[in-house]
């Protein structure tokens, strides 16, 4: 579904974002990135949906190519979910309209048809009462969970996360992953930057680690949390997991 | 100081032989009311799309914006007024500069378009600082819903911007409103050129810039209160200046 290879990026001549990176992530795969803050990983999944330029390698989402001057990149990505770290919903539409806005002048849906699929999104999310607050009004859990719902009214054919889970409070962050669960256990292609070792765990079929902007390791979960291959990654896990 | 005061005067007949002194002073006020806003509108569309430029990717877009924002802020008013209104004419080609002089209200044009140019500048760095403002995450998301920048800029980026620049915009206009004064040197009669005629014509200075000064307050009270209401309309609930 998702094929890197051989992708590097430069910020500036002399400091290298991502350094030959190579993954896929197959159809109804769910592949969680992890590592230190600084080691690219964001960076690599904005490259997947062009959100970043990069300068070397390729990138291509179920066979079409992104780097090719020839894709209609706003047709790909909207085939594309994506959830940020600090959720970006847009702070002058109601929800509702948050979730209608891309169906409507991206997809060409009509308003009804955006509004059904709409609500039935937000049911799922547990939001259905607050489709007609604005953004500020609700709390960082329930916005995410709004902005999941959002990429969700795509019909995406695969989803990025970057750090969806980062920026909230701590009884709020499984309110969110249990959306993103629910997600992966119905066959959903994901690509999941986190650091939430337990969603990892839960879901993921590999894990991705990355250092300094290289994939130092990228294994299937059991091998991954079994014993890593590299010494990185084990210091890596030894930290995060020893809490 | 010997004044003789006679505020009697607004009601004695002009020697243009049109009515009262005060029929002269609420012509001038029309005309200034009438090339405020007709310069308002031209800064208001031209600075939107020189601030837009400036945001843009595009490195000859934001060339552009540059030099145009340059040019029109750091020469006065006054030497844009007498370069559109007495230079122009000669530079362009001799029919055009003819026909150019020979144009009825060649001096309510040339005031509304060069002080609508001049303010445009200043519209464009209010916007430029809106749009740059906001999180580098708002144009992302919209990107990554599939909206072209077009769409991202119409229906996300621009109406947060315009509402977070409403206030520095109101001064914006006001200071329009304050700069058709200039146009007194092209010969516009608006509301100083008023005043200025009335103190000829009847020596008495102070009453007839009293008038005046007291019809630029309450056109600048109206746009006050008008803008302020409009700032409460647009308000998002639990945003800026939202409650």
């Amino acid at each position: 579904m998702i094929e890197i290879s051989h992708v590097s990026k430069w910020y500036t001549p002399i400091f290298q974002a991502l350094k030959d990176c190579t993954t896929s992530v197959a159809k109804g795969e769910v592949v969680v990135v992890c590592g230190p803050s600084g080691s690219g990983k964001s960076t690599l999944i904005k490259c997947v949906n062009a959100l970043e330029p990069f300068q070397e390698g390729s990138i291509s989402i179920d066979g079409i190519q992104i780097n090719d001057r020839k894709t209609n990149l706003p047709k790909l990505r909207a085939r594309v979910g994506m959830v940020f770290q600090h959720f970006e919903l847009f702070p002058h539409l109601r929800i509702i309209d948050n979730l209608c806005l891309a169906q409507e002048k991206v997809l060409g849906r009509k308003h009804d048809e955006a509004v059904g699929k709409a609500m039935k999104l937000l049911e799922r999310v547990g939001l259905k009462d607050h489709a007609q607050k604005f953004p500020a009004e609700l709390s960082g859990g329930q916005q995410q969970r709004v902005a999941i719902a959002r990429a969700l009214a795509m019909d995406p054919i695969a989803m990025l996360f970057d750090e969806p889970t980062s920026a909230l409070d701590p009884e709020m962050i499984s309110e969110v992953l249990d959306v993103m669960v629910d997600l992966a256990r119905e066959g959903m292609t994901m690509m999941v930057v986190t650091h939430e070792m337990g969603f990892a765990r839960k879901v993921a079929h590999r894990v991705i680690f990355m250092d300094k902007g290289e994939i130092v390791e990228d294994a299937p979960k059991q091998d991954f949390f079994g014993k890593p291959r590299s010494d990185r990654a084990q210091k890596f896990l030894s930290k995060i997991l020893s809490h | 100081m010997n004044y003789h005061w006679n505020w009697h005067i607004f009601f004695e007949p002009n020697p243009t032989g049109a009515g009262t002194y005060l029929d002269m002073l609420l012509s001038g006020l029309w005309l200034t009311i009438a090339t405020s806003l007709c310069a308002w509108i031209i800064a208001l569309i031209t600075g939107s799309m020189i601030g837009v430029m400036r945001t843009l990717p595009s490195k000859p877009a934001n060339l552009i914006g540059f030099a145009y924002v340059e040019f029109f802020r750091n020469m006065p008013l006054l030497v844009q007024i007498f370069l559109w209104f007495f230079v122009l004419p000669e530079l362009l080609p001799n029919a055009w500069g003819l026909w150019l002089k020979q144009l009825p209200h060649a001096p309510f044009y040339t005031a509304a378009i060069g002080i609508g140019l001049f303010m445009s500048a200043r519209v464009a760095e209010q916007l430029r600082a809106g749009i740059t403002s906001l999180p580098r995450g708002q144009k992302q998301a919209a990107t990554a819903l599939g909206l072209t920048t077009t769409q991202s800029y119409i229906y996300v980026l621009l109406p947060i911007a315009y509402r977070i620049i409403l206030p520095p915009l109101t001064s914006e206009f006001l200071n329009t409103i304050k700069n058709t004064a200039v146009a007194i040197t092209i010969g516009l009669l608006e509301l100083t050129g008023q005043a200025r005629s009335m103190q000829e014509f009847s020596f008495q200075v102070f009453e007839a810039f009293t008038a005046a000064t007291v019809m630029y307050l309450a056109i600048n009270i109206v746009v006050v209160v008008a803008m302020r209401l409009i700032e409460r309309r647009v308000a998002i609930p639990g945003y800026i200046s939202g409650k």
